[in-house]
């Protein structure tokens, strides 16, 4: 394996593994804080049919149509299961439940309609991703890292990541603070006059918002694995919620660097002719590290006595 | 049902910490308070009533935390947004999760987190004021301690100095003294008394029929509706906490209630 190939063939899938694992690690942490961890998945399943309109109306695969309309799935599913809930006084996981499995099946339907199936959209693609088919063909040598008009050639799906990472990562920063106070005690936050409404709901846009980028490059199986698993693990090792909030993003960007090398890279340069669906073995590691990090606090006595 | 110290501070010129006016509150088909006008005297006042009385829901509701079919709250004679600095809250220790990462110091710093900027350091001086609130009920030791390892009295003091971190004129508490052991139950009688003598009023939830007439000066008897308030000497009368509480009142209950209406 050339350098050049690593330049052309890995290195951009890399890259997606690493942002998409980081920044679903990052906001996993309040999705489990808040006990609502699975709120990932239900969400990320409730975009579709905004997906498919996205697609149907401007008829192409591009990112931020798809994006904008993921997103605006995701206010009008949040939104309806407060609706949900206030009217008929169903606790909030059948509310939940209900409403993002209708979007999820709405989806289904109007991609039948929108004849979106038969262009471009790829159900498999959806569930595992496609990390494997990043390239990035425009790579010339290692200058063209710095070189923009090759960069603009990255698969465009790396782009979208950057920009929802960055935006992500900006939000959290700008809204630490009244995060933290919604993670812990949401009244509490709406009696000293935050808007916790509201925050809610952001934290919900930017999770979608992380899904849908993650979606086509990693597949949803690890962007429910990412926004649960380092987190998860950070809760079981840390009593700090900076290391826990910033820990969920290294973490996950640690499993996706390290799952993406064990799946091909690695074994390739050590001579042995296996490559696996570097997806799965991301993810696999995601619950390793959960086992792993149950395993350490069980040892350390301090933490034991208090889990 | 008006209210005795209301009328007093009215007829003061100052309007009351709390003035509640045909509160409705349902839950579903089921309204848990039924056109509640109440207001809430300067000093300690307990609202007192039976398990589904509608006690903790008078407070969320009075804070917008859940809403209200119909009815108002006023603040001093203000809207709650108006004076939201003047109000402190001190929920239910079993709203939250103790589990959270965060020290006792980390907790009490929430109070003040409208005095500062979203992210970034919290500023020492908002840090001192969060120290002083925990020394002031007697966590001074324990600021650095992860809250999942305070004993439940603790973590009930640790909400207190919160509210107490908010330099508020009027306390809201839900359930201040609910399951904590003697030495918590004293150290908040001590703070609530210290309020009421720097002139700051908390109206608090409370369970204990039996100390009621030695904590508070003011009472709310409440199942519904608003039974009797006023002073405890005047409203606290066994027929209108058997009025409150129906049958539900146990022989026990009843002759501390008798017991402490004597001393």
């Amino acid at each position: 394996m050339t350098a050049l190939d690593l330049l052309r063939l890995d290195l951009p899938a890399l890259l997606a593994a690493l942002l998409a694992c980081a920044t679903c690690g990052l906001l996993g942490s309040f999705l489990v804080l808040r006990r609502e961890s699975l709120l990932g998945d239900a969400l990320s399943h409730a975009v579709l049919p905004g997906i498919i309109a996205g697609f149907a109306l401007t008829g192409a695969r591009a990112g931020l149509p798809m994006l904008a309309g993921a997103l605006v799935a995701a206010l009008a599913a949040t939104l309806l299961i407060t609706l949900v809930r206030r009217a008929a006084r169903i606790e909030s996981g059948a509310a939940t439940g209900a409403v993002f499995t209708t979007f999820f099946a709405g989806g289904l339907v109007l991609m039948e309609v929108s004849g979106a199936r038969s262009v471009d959209l790829d159900l498999d693609c959806v569930l595992f991703g496609q990390l494997e088919t990043l390239v990035w063909l425009e790579a010339t040598g290692w200058g063209s890292l710095l070189d923009a008009q090759a960069l603009a050639g990255l698969p465009r799906q790396l782009h979208l990541l950057a920009g929802v990472g960055l935006a992500v990562a900006l939000v959290v920063a700008a809204l630490w603070r009244p995060l933290k106070l919604l993670c812990f005690d949401p009244d509490y936050a709406a009696a000293l006059g935050f808007p916790a409404r509201r925050l809610e709901l952001a934290l919900n846009m930017l999770v979608a918002a992380a899904a849908v980028a993650a979606f086509e490059a990693v597949g949803s199986i690890l962007v429910v694995a990412m926004l649960v698993c380092p987190a998860a693990a950070m809760r079981l090792l840390t009593d700090d919620y900076r290391t826990q909030v910033l820990g969920g993003a290294a973490l996950g960007a640690a499993l996706g660097v390290a799952g993406y090398a064990l799946a091909g890279p690695l074994p390739a340069a050590a001579g042995m002719a296996l490559s696996l669906n570097a997806a799965g073995v991301i993810g696999t590691l995601g619950g390793l590290a959960v086992a792993l990090a149950a395993l350490l606090r069980s040892r350390a006595p301090g933490r034991a006595a208090t889990a | 049902m008006s209210a005795d110290g209301g009328e007093a501070a009215a007829r003061a010129g100052s309007p009351p910490p709390l003035e509640i006016r045909g509160l409705t509150v349902a839950y579903g088909e089921r309204p848990v308070l039924w056109d509640v006008t109440w207001s809430a005297p300067p000093g300690l006042t307990g609202i007192v009533g039976p398990n589904g009385a509608g006690k903790s829901t008078l407070i969320k509701a009075a804070l917008g935390l859940i809403p209200a079919l119909s009815g108002t709250a006023r603040f001093f004679g203000r809207s709650l947004e108006e004076v939201r600095n003047r109000v402190g809250y001190l929920p239910q220790r079993a709203s939250v999760d103790w589990d959270f990462p965060a020290t006792a110091l980390d907790v009490v710093c929430m109070a003040r987190y409208p005095r500062m900027r979203w992210w970034g350091r919290v500023p020492r001086a908002e840090r001192e004021a969060a120290r002083a609130a925990l020394a002031e009920v007697g966590l001074a030791d324990l600021a650095e301690r992860q809250i999942g390892r305070l004993s439940g009295g603790q973590q009930q003091r640790v909400f207190l100095a919160r509210a107490l971190a908010q330099d508020a004129d009027l306390y809201l508490m839900d359930e201040p003294f609910a399951a904590v052991d003697a030495a918590t139950e004293q150290a908040i009688v001590a703070v609530l008394r210290r309020l009421a003598a720097a002139g700051r009023s908390v109206v608090a939830v409370h369970h204990d029929l039996s100390t009621v007439a030695d904590y508070f000066a003011h009472v709310l008897l409440l199942n519904g509706r608003a039974i009797a308030a006023g002073p405890v000497r005047d409203a606290f009368t066994p027929e209108a906490i058997a009025a409150a509480y129906g049958g539900r009142l146990n022989l026990l209950e009843h002759a501390s209630v008798h017991a402490a209406g004597r001393s």
